[in-house]
C-alpha cells in the first residue's frame, strides 16, 4: 500500500522537451515510473525517450489515459500549466517549478477549491513510493520500500532524513514533498490523514520549517485524529526574523510568528517528539517500530 | 524586495493616492533647500529598511532652518539599528486630527489576499492585531475578481471610520489593492493614513514590498533592486544569484536546498558554534557556481571556518568536487579551513576527484558540522 501514487499511476510530463523535463522524465522511466506522455504546446507528434508528446494535457489524457502530471515549466508559464492540469481531469498534478509569483498561486488556490485534482507543490521535489513509482526529482536510489511515511516542506532535507532511515534498514511507504512556497496545494494535514488511513504506514516523519502556521495546524490534527505515531523535525531555529531563508515561505515575521520554537512546542504538546538532529529523528522512528 | 518609503510614495502618488509634498536629500544643505521649498514645518525621515524609525531617532519634525540643520546633521550618517542612513525624505508636515491604517497583504493560511482597515493607525499594526484583533476590519479577496467596491466600503464601515471620510478611505483602499495587484506586491500599506481637520486623507507613510519571484515581469521595479541592498555581501550574493543571508557568527555555511542549509545552521548552533551565514547554491550547481559560493563565504571577514554540505539530488557530487578543487587550488594558502561532506548523486565520483590536501572530509552531516565548529573555535582562540 502507499499514498497518492503507485504502480498504476499513468504520468504525463508537462515541459518534457525542456532540459529539466527531459532529464527527469528519463530518470523517472529508469526508476520504473509509468511515463505515458509528454505535453508541450507546439511539440505534438515528437517523441522524447520513446514517450509520445502532445500539444495539450487533455490530448495526453484522451490518447494515453494519463491520470497524473509532473510540471517542469518555467515560473512565468507555470501557473498556466497548473490551470491546464486542473482543467484536464487528472487525479494529481505535481508542480516542481520554483519561483512562481505568489499572486499567480493565489489565483490557482482559488480554483483548487473547486477542482477534484490534487495539487502537490509547487517548489517541491515530488513524491515517491519506493519500488513502484516516483513523480519528480527525488534521487530514487536512497529510498527503500518499507513502513514509514514521510512528509516534508524541503527536498534535500527529505533526502537527508531518508538517508538516515534507510541506512538503519528502515524503509518508506511513500515520501511526499509538499513544497517550500507560502501557498501550496497539498498540506501537511492532507498528507498526514492519508498516512493515517494507509494500513501499511506504521509511523510517520514530518519535516517542517519556519514560516506560516501549517505545522501548528498539523500538530493539532495529529493530537486529535492520529493513532499512527509521528516524529518531527523543524528547520530554521537559528533564522533571524524578517529574512527569507531560501524558500519563499521560510520566513519568521517581524512580529515573531512562524518561529521554529512555536512549531516545536505545538508538536510536543500533541505528543510528537521533535529531533534536534536528523539522526535523532531516526532514533525516534526506530523506537516506534 | 522592500521599497524605500520615497520609492513606494512615488508609486502611490502616481496611482492617485494623496501624499504630502516631499523631496529626497542626501546632505544638510539639500535638506534645508528642500524644506524652504516645501515650507516649514517639515518632517526629516531616514530612508532605511527599518521599522520604528521614529522611536530610534530616525524621524524628526522641524519648524525652522536651525532645527532642519540640526536634524539633518544628526540623521544623515547615523547608524539606525545597523543600517547606515545616507538619504532622508524631507516632507511637508501634515496637521492631522486622526490616524488610520489601510493595508493589503497575502493571507498565507487562506491562500488569498486580504484587505484591512483600522482606526488605530500610527502605531505598530501587528501589535494591534495581537491585542485587539477586532479593531482591524478585514475582507478576503478573490484574486480573479479583485477587491469589489462593496468590500472596500464594508471594510471601512466595519472599522467605524467616520462617515465624512468613509468614501475617500474606501477609494484609497481600492486604489491600494490595484497597486498591490499590478506591482506583484506582497504587502502594500499606509500607516498612518492621516485625516486632517478639513476631512482630507493623506498617506504619511508608505510600505510596498514586492514579490522577488515576480520581478521578471516588473522591469521598472527590478531596476530599483540595486538601491535596496544595504550590505555589500548581500549585494555580491545578488550578483552571483545566491539565496544568502548574513548572520553574526564565524562558521561559514554552504549547502544545497533551503531546508538542509537551515538545518546545517541549526546544527552549528546545536554543537556550540555560531553560524555566519545562510548560503544555498540551489539545485544542479556546476563547478563555477560552487567556486563562487566559496568566494562569497571567504569574503566575509567574520568567517573563521567553513562547512560545505551537499546532498545531491539534481546536484552532482563530481561537479561540486571540481568546483571546490578549482576555487581552493587558486590559493597559495587556504584562507580558512574547509570541511566537506558529500552525499547523494555521484558522491563516490566526487570523493575520488576531491583534492583532500585542500579540505577536511567527513562522512555524515553531524560529524562535518562538529569538525567545522571545532575549527572555528581553534582559529578564533
Amino acid at each position: 500500500m502507499s499514498v497518492f501514487v503507485d504502480d498504476d499511476t499513468r504520468v504525463v510530463v508537462q515541459g518534457i522537451t525542456g532540459g529539466e523535463g527531459s532529464f527527469h522524465a528519463e530518470q523517472m522511466i529508469e526508476y520504473g515510473t509509468n511515463v505515458v506522455a509528454g505535453a508541450v504546446p507546439g511539440k505534438g507528434g515528437q517523441e522524447v525517450h520513446g514517450v509520445p508528446v502532445y500539444d495539450t494535457v487533455s490530448a495526453a489524457v484522451r490518447e494515453e489515459d494519463a491520470d497524473a502530471s509532473v510540471i517542469f515549466v518555467p515560473p512565468a508559464f507555470a501557473a498556466d500549466a497548473v490551470f491546464e492540469a486542473l482543467d484536464s481531469d487528472l487525479d494529481l498534478a505535481v508542480a516542481i517549478t520554483e519561483g512562481i509569483p505568489v499572486q499567480d498561486m493565489a489565483r490557482v488556490n482559488k480554483r483548487l477549491s473547486e477542482s477534484d485534482t490534487r495539487l502537490l507543490g509547487p517548489n517541491c521535489p515530488g513524491i515517491i513510493t519506493p519500488g513502484e513509482t516516483k513523480l519528480g526529482i527525488l534521487p530514487g536510489n536512497i529510498f527503500q520500500s518499507g513502513n514509514v511515511g514521510l512528509v516534508s516542506r524541503s527536498g534535500t532535507l527529505t533526502y537527508q532524513v531518508v538517508d538516515n532511515l534507510t541506512k538503519r534498514g528502515i524503509g518508506q511507504t511513500t515520501a511526499i514533498g509538499i513544497g517550500g512556497d507560502p501557498i501550496i496545494g497539498t498540506s501537511f494535514i492532507d498528507a498526514l490523514s492519508a498516512f493515517e488511513e494507509d494500513p501499511d504506514t506504521e509511523a510517520v516523519v514530518m519535516c517542517g520549517e519556519i514560516g506560516g502556521e501549517d505545522e501548528e495546524q498539523a500538530a493539532a490534527f495529529i493530537g486529535e485524529h492520529m493513532d499512527t505515531p509521528v516524529a518531527g523535525f523543524i528547520a530554521g531555529r537559528t533564522a533571524p526574523p524578517g529574512k527569507r531563508m531560501g524558500h519563499a515561505g521560510a520566513i519568521v515575521s517581524g512580529s515573531g510568528t512562524g518561529t521554529a520554537q512555536s512549531k516545536i512546542d505545538a508538536l510536543n504538546d500533541a505528543g510528537v517528539p521533535v529531533g534536534d538532529t536528523p539522526e535523532e529523528v531516526a532514533d525516534h522512528v526506530e523506537r516506534f517500530l | 524586495m522592500r521599497l524605500h518609503e520615497y520609492q513606494a510614495k512615488d508609486v502611490f502618488a502616481d496611482a492617485g493616492i494623496p501624499t504630502p509634498e516631499s523631496a529626497l536629500a542626501s546632505s544638510v544643505d539639500e535638506v534645508v533647500a528642500a524644506a524652504e521649498e516645501i515650507g516649514y514645518p517639515v518632517a526629516v525621515k531616514a530612508q532605511v529598511h527599518v521599522g520604528g524609525r521614529g522611536k530610534a531617532g530616525g524621524i524628526k519634525l522641524v519648524d525652522d532652518e536651525d532645527e532642519a540643520r540640526e536634524a539633518a546633521d544628526s540623521i544623515l550618517g547615523m547608524d539606525l539599528k545597523g543600517y547606515h542612513v545616507d538619504r532622508v525624505l524631507v516632507e511637508g508636515a501634515v496637521d492631522f486630527e486622526n490616524e488610520l491604517y489601510v493595508g493589503i497583504t497575502m493571507d498565507r493560511g487562506e491562500g488569498q489576499p486580504v484587505a484591512m482597515v483600522s482606526t488605530k493607525g500610527g502605531v505598530d499594526i501587528e501589535a494591534v492585531a495581537e491585542e485587539d484583533p477586532d479593531a482591524i476590519a478585514t475582507e478576503h479577496v478573490d484574486p480573479a475578481f479583485g477587491l469589489h467596491g462593496y468590500q472596500a466600503r464594508r471594510a471601512v464601515y466595519d472599522a467605524d471610520v467616520p462617515p465624512a471620510i468613509a468614501g475617500d478611505v474606501a477609494s484609497v483602499l481600492s486604489t491600494l489593492y490595484d497597486i498591490w495587484g499590478t506591482n506583484d506586491a506582497e504587502d502594500a500599506e499606509i500607516n498612518p493614513l492621516m485625516v486632517t481637520g478639513d476631512d482630507e486623507v493623506v498617506a504619511a507613510d508608505a510600505v510596498l514590498n514586492i514579490d522577488e519571484d515576480a520581478l521578471f515581469r516588473q522591469p521598472d521595479l527590478a531596476e530599483l533592486e540595486e538601491e535596496s541592498y544595504t550590505d555589500d555581501l548581500e549585494r555580491k550574493a545578488g550578483e552571483y544569484g545566491f539565496d544568502y543571508v548574513r548572520l553574526e557568527g564565524n562558521v561559514g555555511i554552504i549547502g544545497n536546498g533551503a531546508g538542509l542549509v537551515m538545518t546545517t545552521l541549526d546544527l552549528v548552533d546545536h554543537y556550540g558554534g555560531e553560524p555566519a551565514n545562510f548560503l544555498d547554491v540551489g539545485g544542479g550547481a556546476k563547478a563555477e557556481r560552487i567556486a563562487n559560493a566559496l568566494d562569497m563565504v571567504f569574503s566575509d571577514e567574520n568567517v573563521d571556518s567553513v562547512v560545505f554540505n551537499i546532498f545531491g539530488g539534481i546536484t552532482r557530487g563530481d561537479e561540486v568536487a571540481k568546483g571546490i578543487n578549482e576555487a581552493l587550488g587558486a590559493f597559495d594558502e587556504i584562507p580558512k579551513p574547509v570541511v566537506v561532506r558529500l552525499a547523494g548523486t555521484n558522491w563516490e565520483e566526487g570523493m575520488e576527484i576531491l583534492n583532500t590536501d585542500l579540505v577536511q572530509v567527513e562522512e555524515t552531516l553531524e560529524e562535518a558540522v562538529q569538525r567545522a565548529v571545532a575549527n572555528a573555535q581553534e582559529v578564533s582562540a
